[in-house]
This record gives structure tokens, sequence and C-alpha cells, in this order.
């Protein structure tokens, strides 16, 4: 299948495929299991120059944008979906600073980024503020040179292995929505701490912490944009990031599939190999298609928003939507196919099926990419 | 530091057909990779250069698709690759390879160090790099495993032997054959891969090189191989089975009628 793709994402998918392939899915078990970050693949990924194929070639990246991104995350995530998340996640707190850095801060906190030299991690969600992410609760105080910040985010992706976070803080409480703006924190600021590492269903590899800001002062330069900006920042950000949750997704679901097809071929029941079913063949065609439609939707979606298209929130949520309920449901059907066997912790498949669940609910539950979606199709129609 | 790595495009196969009519192998349908011992060469020359400075400079002979080696290995981490290519070489055996190739390391000026892979995994003679050292008239030390040290124009390597190493000092320029003991190969990166697409190949023949035309190609090759064939299988030997003592008394009864005791 030719993918319309250049010559560069070719480079990029292939690269990340061998990665994949030689270097994380002979270790993908070991770290689910230990829930350990993935440091030494962090290496690699990062002498591989995999960190920057987002970032424009001034800040050190390779020059690409979302489709390249994409790639990347598909295939790494074929191999494990938490692994993939220590670069997935540094590019979702990465968006901010290419979308809304000055070039200063551009210059500054970009290179390593791109490099893997330092990862990057977005904070918005609190305790209190998921979905509804308009009542978070962190505050930033204005205090001459300096901005003060206290209150805690939680589940942070990357959270205590990361360098920089960009992170949405209220400024001006009066002004609700507008009242929030976002920060760049960089690790070992006084009065910036990690809380408890949580323990998780699935993407075990991947690190999710708490921060702790306790009269945390952050340089007035690492504003990004403006005052009140905060939640244009976090939007604009999850529209360009969303797709790249998809195509974790996508990768999850790939995985399974590859590995549901291997196992029907050499599973035999009632004397032959259970491939030879339709029950079964019915199911891995209607696996395959649904991937393929998802990853048509993905790489649509970021063609568009790479193109510059202006209203992108519509095609980005689908894509995260339509993606992560394709991976829910194929990665369901693959421990099916692989049957008792399938739900033991010895094969590798039903950790495809844990991975699969968060993609369902993090950067915005797919309840929330409907609320999305049908936003923009009900304000169309007003418009008119 | 001036470094030079050689390789040879092989056959991506453990299974390697003979056309028993040619007594060459059959290359058709067969994908071609860099040969694996030379991925060490390569990655070794990488380092030396993160450690010394300097550049690699990667060399092959073989036929104008050989060029994709040498692309591999610019994504790998070298800085320039030479291509020596003619049809005149058809037919070299090592001898007359290593001549062919240290005329193109004349050609290239002045070096430090030359890096081969031990052997080849086509051929398996192990002796290209030893006769370019050889026809380049340089010191030379085989089975390499690791590069401890290279100062004052000294290098102190140690070498791999069937009863452990064995440290040896060298003077520069030298040439060094390496083992797979010696590192573990990085993978090519993105940059890298984007350099070697775009990387300008030089490409050196017969004429080039000032060959001596005796010396080249299957004439001028002392090597004559007779014939190539694969050995037959091994066919499994006799089983006894049964008790001991009844076991061993079949078994010299048996070496006794074949006349072995």
């Amino acid at each position: 299948m030719d993918y319309l793709l250049n010559e560069q994402q070719v480079m990029i998918r292939d690269l990340a495929r061998q990665i994949a392939r030689e270097k994380i899915k002979p270790v993908a078990a070991e770290y689910d299991e230990k829930e350990e970050f993935p440091w030494p693949i962090v290496k690699i990924l990062s002498d591989a120059d995999l960190f920057g194929v987002y970032i424009e070639e001034k800040y050190g990246g390779t020059g690409g944008q979302g489709l390249e991104l994409a790639l990347c995350v598909e295939e790494l995530s074929r191999a494990c979906g938490g692994i993939s998340l220590c670069l997935a996640a540094t590019a979702l707190g990465t968006y901010p600073i290419i979308l809304f850095g000055s070039e200063g801060q551009k210059q500054k906190y970009l290179p390593d980024l791109a490099k893997g030299k330092k990862l990057g991690a977005f904070a918005i969600t609190e305790p209190e503020a998921g979905s509804d992410a308009g009542s978070i609760k962190t505050t930033a105080r204005k205090d001459g040179d300096y901005y003060i910040l206290n209150g805690t985010k939680q589940w942070i992706t990357n959270g205590g292995e990361a360098e920089t976070y960009s992170v949405i803080a209220i400024t001006d409480k009066a002004k609700g929505a507008r009242g929030a703006s976002a920060f760049i924190v960089e690790k070992g600021t006084k009065g910036f701490n990690f809380g408890k590492k949580e323990k998780k269903l699935g993407i075990r590899a991947s690190a999710t912490r708490e921060l702790v800001f306790e009269d945390c002062r952050v340089p007035k330069e690492n504003l990004l944009g403006k005052e009140g900006m905060g939640f244009i920042v976090a939007m604009k950000t999850f529209d360009k990031s969303r797709p790249g949750v998809a195509a974790q997704a996508l990768g999850i679901a790939q995985g399974a599939l590859d590995l549901a097809v291997n196992y029907a071929r050499s599973r035999r029941q009632f004397g032959q190999p259970i491939s030879s079913f339709q029950g079964i063949q019915f199911m891995l065609a209607d696996m395959a298609t649904e991937i393929e439609a998802a990853r048509a939707l993905i790489y649509a979606a970021c063609r568009a928003i790479d193109a510059g298209s202006k209203d992108i929130a519509r095609i980005s949520a689908m894509s995260k939507l339509f993606a992560s309920d394709v991976a829910m449901k194929v990665t369901t059907n693959a421990v099916q196919i692989f049957g008792g066997y399938g739900y033991m912790r010895d094969y590798p498949i039903e950790k495809f099926m844990r991975d699969a669940k968060i993609t369902q609910i993090y950067e915005g539950t797919n309840q929330i990419q409907r609320d999305v979606i049908a936003r923009t199709l009900i304000k169309e129609a007003a418009s008119k | 530091m001036n470094i030079i790595v050689c390789v040879k495009q092989v056959p991506n196969t453990a299974n390697v057909k003979i056309d028993p009519k040619t007594n060459t192998l059959i290359r058709e349908g067969v994908e071609s990779i860099i040969n694996p011992f030379d991925t060490y060469a390569i990655e070794e020359g990488v380092r030396l250069k993160e450690r010394f400075g300097g550049m690699v400079t990667i060399i092959t002979m073989g036929p104008p698709q050989a060029e994709a080696a040498l692309r591999e290995a610019i994504s790998l981490g070298c800085d320039e690759a030479i291509l020596v290519s003619d049809r005149a070489f058809a037919g070299s055996d090592t001898w007359a390879t290593s001549y062919v190739l240290s005329r193109a390391i004349k050609k290239f000026g002045p070096f430090d160090i030359i890096l081969c892979g031990k052997q080849a995994s086509d051929g398996d003679t192990a002796q290209v790099g030893p006769g370019i050292a050889t026809h380049l008239d340089i010191p030379q030390a085989t089975y390499v495993k690791k590069i401890e040290e290279i100062k004052d124009k000294l290098g102190r390597v140690e070498r791999l032997v069937e009863e452990g190493y064995e440290v040896v000092e060298i003077p520069l320029p030298c040439l060094l054959t390496v083992v797979k003991e010696i590192n573990a190969p990085r993978l090519p990166s993105l940059k890298g891969k984007m350099r070697a697409k775009s990387a300008q190949i030089k490409s050196w023949n017969a004429k080039d090189l000032e060959c001596n035309h005796k010396y080249i190609g299957l004439e001028g090759s002392p090597t004559k191989v007779v014939k190539i064939f694969n050995p037959p299988p091994r066919k499994g030997g006799a089983k006894l089975t049964g008790e001991p003592q009844e076991v061993v008394d079949k078994l010299v009864s048996m070496l006794k009628a074949d006349g072995r005791i």
C-alpha cells in the first residue's frame, strides 16, 4: 500500500520501524512488568534523530511536521504503546513552544527537545479539572520579574523524567477561562516538585506523576504568548497533538493485528490452524479494514493540519476518537483470537489491550472529542 | 585522524547457492548487504573519529550497485565514499582485489588507519585486509578486538587469539582487521540517512587508479577456482539403545566388524 509519503517520510517510518522491531519489541514486556522508564530507548531514539522529526531544521529538527511525528509514533507503538510515549508526550509538551513561543524561547528550548537531550511534558489536568479544564486551580501570581506558581497537576505523562514542562495556570481568577496563562517551567526550579508515580493499567513503561508547585518562582520570560492565553495555548496544542495520540492508537492496533494473524496461522484446533476458520478470518478482515480506515483518517488529518488548514479542531478530534475506538476494539478481538493464552501475561497480546484503553481517555476523553466535533458542526450551521 | 574503512557488499544469505557451471555465486533474487564483519569496522571508524576527530572515508570495490553499501555507511556516520568499479576488475581474486584497493588508497592520499572486517561472509578468506597492508607496505594487526590507545602515532590494540588475546603495539599508518567483539554497531540516524541520500560518491576505474593490467581481473589473479560445491549434508549416525552393557558390547562388535579396532 502506497500512502503517498515523500522520501523523508519513508525514511522516518522505516527507521522507526527498525528501532521498534530490533530495540523495543525485545524489551517491551520487561518494561511493562517493571514499570521502569525506558531511558536506554530514549538514547536510541535521540541518536536516531527521531525526537526532532516535527521540528524546524533551524531549531535542530529535521524539518517535518505532524505527519512525520505520526508516522514515527505509529511505528514505535506497534512494538510498545508505553515506550512510544516518551517521544509522543515530549511532542505534546513541545507544541506550545512551537506554536506560541517567542524566538528567544524557541532558541532556548527547542534544540534540546529536538535532539531528545531533554524530554518535555504538558500539564493542564488537576485532581478536580479533567474534562472540565476550565476549573483548574493552580495559580500564577505576578511578582516583579517572576510569576509565583502554586497548585498541583495530576497524571502528567513524562512527569519527573522530563526537563521542560508547559504548564497552564490561572493568572486572573476573575476572568474565568480567559484568566489562564501558559508557562515553561524547568525541572529543578525551586518550589517545583514531583508527587507519587502512578500505577497504571497499561502504558506502564511511561511515567505518570503529580507536579507540585509551592511558591515556585518562574521568570516572566517563561510566559508563553500573553497573559490570558492559557486556554488558547492548550486548545491549539491539542488540535496539533491529537493525531499523535491517534497514531499511538493506530500503532497499538496494528501491532495487535500483526500478532493475531501470526497466532491464528500457528494455533491448531480441530486438526487445522484456526486461521482456516471463517469466524477467525472475518474477525481479522474487520480488524484490518478498521485499522486501514483509521490510518487514512489520521494521515488525512495530519496533511490538512500540516498544510495550514484553519479549522482543524474537528478533523483532529475525529482522528483521535476514531483511531482510539478502533484500537480498543481491535486489541479486544486480538485477545479473543488468542483465546485463553491471550488472557495470560506470558503472551504479549493482553498488554496491547491494556495499552489501548488510555487512548480513549487522555488528551480529551472520546466523549470530549465528540463534543468538539458536534460543536463545530452546530457552529458552522448556525453561521450560515 | 584520517580513517579509511574498506567494505564489501555481499549477498544476504546464510545459504549461498553456487552455479555449478561457472563456479560463481548465484546472486539473482538475493538482497545485497554490507558484509556483517565490515559493519564493525565502520562502527570502529566512526568511534575513532568521535574519539580523536578527523574523518572517515569508506571504500568499496564492486559493481555500480555497491554504491548502496557506501550510502548505508554514510548514514552510519562515515563522511566520504569512494566506489572502485570497472569491468576490468571482474573475476579478481583476493590478491588482485587487495592490489586494486591499495591503488585506490594510494590515490586517496595520506591516512592514519585502515580498518577492514576480519573476513567477508561470502568468500570467508580473510585475505583482502592483510593483502592491502602488504601492497601498501604498512604494518597490520588482524582480529583486533579493542583499540586501547592511539598516541604519538603509535596504536595499542588487543588481538583476539584462540587462547585469549594479545596486546600489540603498532606504528601508524597501519591496517587493522576487526572482529565482532570490538563494538556493537549503531543504527543509522535520520540525519545520516538524509545525508547519505544526497552524498556525492566518487567513482574510480582502472584508468583512474593507473592499475597495471597484469595485476587485475581474472588474468591478474593467481588463484584459480577449480570447483566450488556445497558439501553433502551429514548423514545421521546409528543410534544404539538398551542396557549399558548391551550397548557397549554392540558398539565394540560394530567397531571390530568395521575394522576400526
